[in-house]
């Protein structure tokens, strides 16, 4: 497919949604949203791309093959569950540390991020796995 | 709700005794669909405030919804997204090889 | 230790996440499957072990506590059922090294067979019962995966069948699940048998048993949902077949068993004579069907069918004698049957055929292979001093002990149709001369690779025969725990 609107949109819309999917990611913290949600949102902007241009595009674009997205993912979520059990607490139980920053206040780091941080590379990566393989045929 | 569910299920059953193989997914797409509907009615799932303690309360406010419901609906929706998609593809690949999609006609493990 | 009882899962979540990232690296990649299930069987065997000394091991993921959070539970019985789990992934990843070709193994077989395992040993070890669904859509998706690697022709259309069929049981769980909650408001295995004991009305909590028993019966291939697993088992390498024919179909009978001792005892006079009449049904057309086959794998594979038919009438009759006899059976088949499937996949490594018509001469060319076959085969027929004897004559005594003797009648018979169409393999296979037509000896030898786990197989079935007392102690054990959910209940709830 070669749309020259389609094209010419995506240079537009493809970093709008890929800033908005770490937008959401972050919003899953404290309110709905996530990584799932998130991933799904860049999964779906690099189908668009895929769309437009061609797939070998979009593996020039990502550079990492999807498959080690996938699986550092699944290792990072992991890496987050096993932390807690380091410190006697039950698998992935929430562990929190506070960092205070100049100018923006506290910032609760904790486990569960790095969970969703997991989460969201297994999303993009899943997806992108699927949608290559797909599309290749 | 009710008569969709069951609707739901009877277009399922309908396109899933079809001989195309690509009824029968949609078939079972529709499937998954219905059950998860079947949760939603099931479990009493209604609008309300999120089940979440305010600050301060040691209860979640009057009137919460149970959350448990749609927890359940996700994972399902999720596990649905992913065998969907990956008997998409066994579909394609099948129709490929043996150059049918008819499900009459894949009878050579039969015997 | 509060992971051990997780380990189960996480190792080979671990392992596979390590051989997914070494993709492209085939000797890596193949170190690294075993050495996650010699892990696995470490993990598996301290894992019993602490569990027989402490009782039952529950752990709150996450730190919420039962009945909010998701449980990890496991009970003598989970962690029988893990253990053999660990062994089978054992011993089939080893026979994979050599079994498995290269494109196979390229795109990914180790990873998926790892994720597998995770799925098994998480059905096992689960105490939710929405966990549950997950963990079987888990292992379902990865076996999909494996089933269908290499793409050849009998492949797809197996697959075809295997996977809308399993797809159409999960979603009839999902429904299963939904009523089920609707109607108790919960869904951690321990509360729910405390509810549906006491507020949900009896007729509900039937009709829900009654769609479990249809879900997991398709998994398990029970009697009239069984046919997708003859027309897809065959199909994979024989790799796959033996974990599969040893594992997947368990993990139908583990839930069955789990769900029907715990959850669904209100009308045993009602849903356990529908388990008990449909086991006795699964057998006779198990064995009917194998008998009417000339190719090994298939007529190994309704023997399969036949064998869930014992396990269910142990579980149908519901005596602590019944469910000892059915968790020393589960270990007996696993063994005997995975063995079988190994001498039928080295035979047709050698002959390059599993047709019986062109299959021959194999006593006089491979004399230790047939002894090995005819010992798997006789253990399988149920005839002393092999483990399979003892199984059965447990379970045939707690059917004369609880009075149900056409289903004694029905298992003797099945036993003997079993041993015949064993000797049908036997005549035809290996002491027959070779026919004619035999297409040309492949190879005459197979590496170690492939004789070392057929032979730890045999050497198991062949001492839990002559020393059965032992297993026999720790079923028994285990079938106690089962038959007492009290303690169950209290072991989770009760440590608030």
């Amino acid at each position: 497919m070669s749309s020259l609107i389609l094209r010419t949109t995506l240079r537009l819309i493809l970093p709008i949604l890929l800033l908005y999917s770490v937008f959401l990611f972050f919003r899953g913290h404290n309110h709905v949203g996530g990584g799932f949600t998130g991933g799904l949102v860049a999964g779906a902007g690099f189908a668009l791309y895929a769309l437009a241009y061609r797939v070998s595009d979009l593996k020039q674009l990502i550079k990492i093959e999807p498959q080690t997205l996938l699986s550092v993912g699944l290792l990072i979520s992991l890496v987050a569950g096993l932390i807690p059990v380091l410190g006697n607490k039950n698998f992935l139980s929430g562990e929190w540390i506070t960092i205070s920053m100049p100018r923006f206040g506290d910032i609760a780091l904790g486990t569960p991020l790095l969970f969703e941080l997991g989460v969201y590379l297994v999303v993009v990566g899943a997806t992108l796995t699927i949608l290559m393989n797909l599309m290749e045929e | 709700m009710a008569v969709v569910v069951g609707w739901l299920y009877a277009c399922a059953v309908f396109l899933i005794l079809r001989r195309s193989v690509l009824r029968l997914i949609i078939g079972l797409v529709l499937l998954t669909s219905a059950a998860n509907l079947l949760i939603f009615t099931a479990a009493n799932l209604k609008r309300g405030t999120p089940a979440i303690v305010p600050l301060g309360a040691t209860q979640p406010a009057v009137g919460y919804s149970d959350p448990l419901p749609q927890a359940l609906i996700l994972t399902a929706i999720v596990i649905g997204f992913g065998t969907l998609a990956f008997t998409l593809v066994l579909v394609y690949r099948a129709y490929k090889t043996l150059g049918t999609d008819d499900l009459d006609a894949m009878k050579s493990t039969d015997t | 230790m509060t992971l051990l009882p997780l380990l189960p899962i996480l190792i080979p979540l671990g392992t596979a996440i390590v051989s997914l990232l070494l993709r492209g690296r085939k000797n890596a990649m193949r170190r690294i499957g075993v050495a996650g299930t010699v892990l696995l069987l470490m993990a598996a065997i301290a894992l019993l072990v602490v569990v027989r000394r402490d009782g039952i091991q529950v752990v709150q993921v996450g730190g919420w506590v039962a009945p909010f959070g998701i449980s990890i539970v496991v009970d003598l019985f989970s962690a029988i059922m893990v253990l053999m789990a660990a062994i089978m992934g054992f011993l089939v990843c080893i026979y994979s090294l050599g079994d498995i070709d290269k494109d196979r193994e390229k795109f990914g077989y180790y990873p998926f067979y790892h994720f597998l395992l995770m799925g098994i040993c998480g059905t096992f070890i689960t105490g939710d019962i929405f966990n549950l669904y997950v963990w079987f859509e888990v292992m379902l998706l990865s076996s999909f995966i494996l089933l269908t690697l290499g793409g050849e022709r009998g492949q797809m259309e197996g697959a075809i069948k295997y996977v809308s069929l399993n797809l159409l049981s999960s979603s009839i769980f999902l429904a299963a699940l939904g009523l089920l909650y609707g109607v108790s408001g919960t869904l951690n295995m321990a509360d729910l048998a405390v509810r549906l004991h006491s507020d949900v009305p009896q007729v509900l909590a039937t009709t829900v048993a009654m769609l479990f028993m249809v879900a997991f019966g398709i998994k398990a291939a029970l009697f009239p949902l069984f046919f997708w697993l003859p027309a897809s088992y065959h199909t994979p390498p024989v790799a796959v077949t033996a974990i599969f024919s040893g594992l997947l179909t368990k993990v139908g009978v583990y839930s069955l068993v789990r769900v029907f001792t715990l959850l669904f005892t209100q009308e045993i006079s009602y849903t356990h004579t529908i388990l008990l009449v449909f086991a006795g049904l699964t057998m006779v057309t198990g064995v009917l069907g194998a008998v009417a086959q000339n190719e090994i794998r298939r007529l190994l594979s309704f023997h399969i069918i036949s064998q869930i038919g014992y396990l269910l009438m142990g579980l149908g009759i519901y005596t602590t004698l019944a469910l000892t006899g059915v968790i020393f059976f589960m270990v007996h088949v696993i063994f005997a049957k995975s063995a079988l499937f190994l001498v039928s996949g080295i035979a047709g490594r050698m002959k390059g055929t599993f047709d019986l018509n062109q299959l021959g001469g194999l006593y006089r060319d491979h004399p230790v292979l047939s002894a090995l076959f005819l010992i798997a085969a006789l253990s399988l027929a149920g005839l002393p001093p092999f483990s399979g004897f003892f199984a059965k004559l447990i379970l045939v005594e707690a059917g004369m002990a609880s009075h149900r003797w056409w289903i004694v009648g029905v298992a003797l018979g099945t036993g003997f149709l079993t041993l015949f169409s064993m000797t049908k393999i036997w005549t035809m296979a290996f002491w027959k001369p070779k026919p004619q037509d035999a297409p040309a000896e492949v190879c005459r030898r197979v590496g170690w690779t492939y004789w070392t786990p057929l032979l730890i197989l045999v050497v198991f079935t062949v001492l839990f025969g002559l020393g059965a007392q032992p297993l026999l102690a720790l079923s028994e054990e285990a079938a106690r725990q089962l038959m007492d959910p009290q303690k169950y209940i209290h072991s989770v709830l009760g440590a608030l």
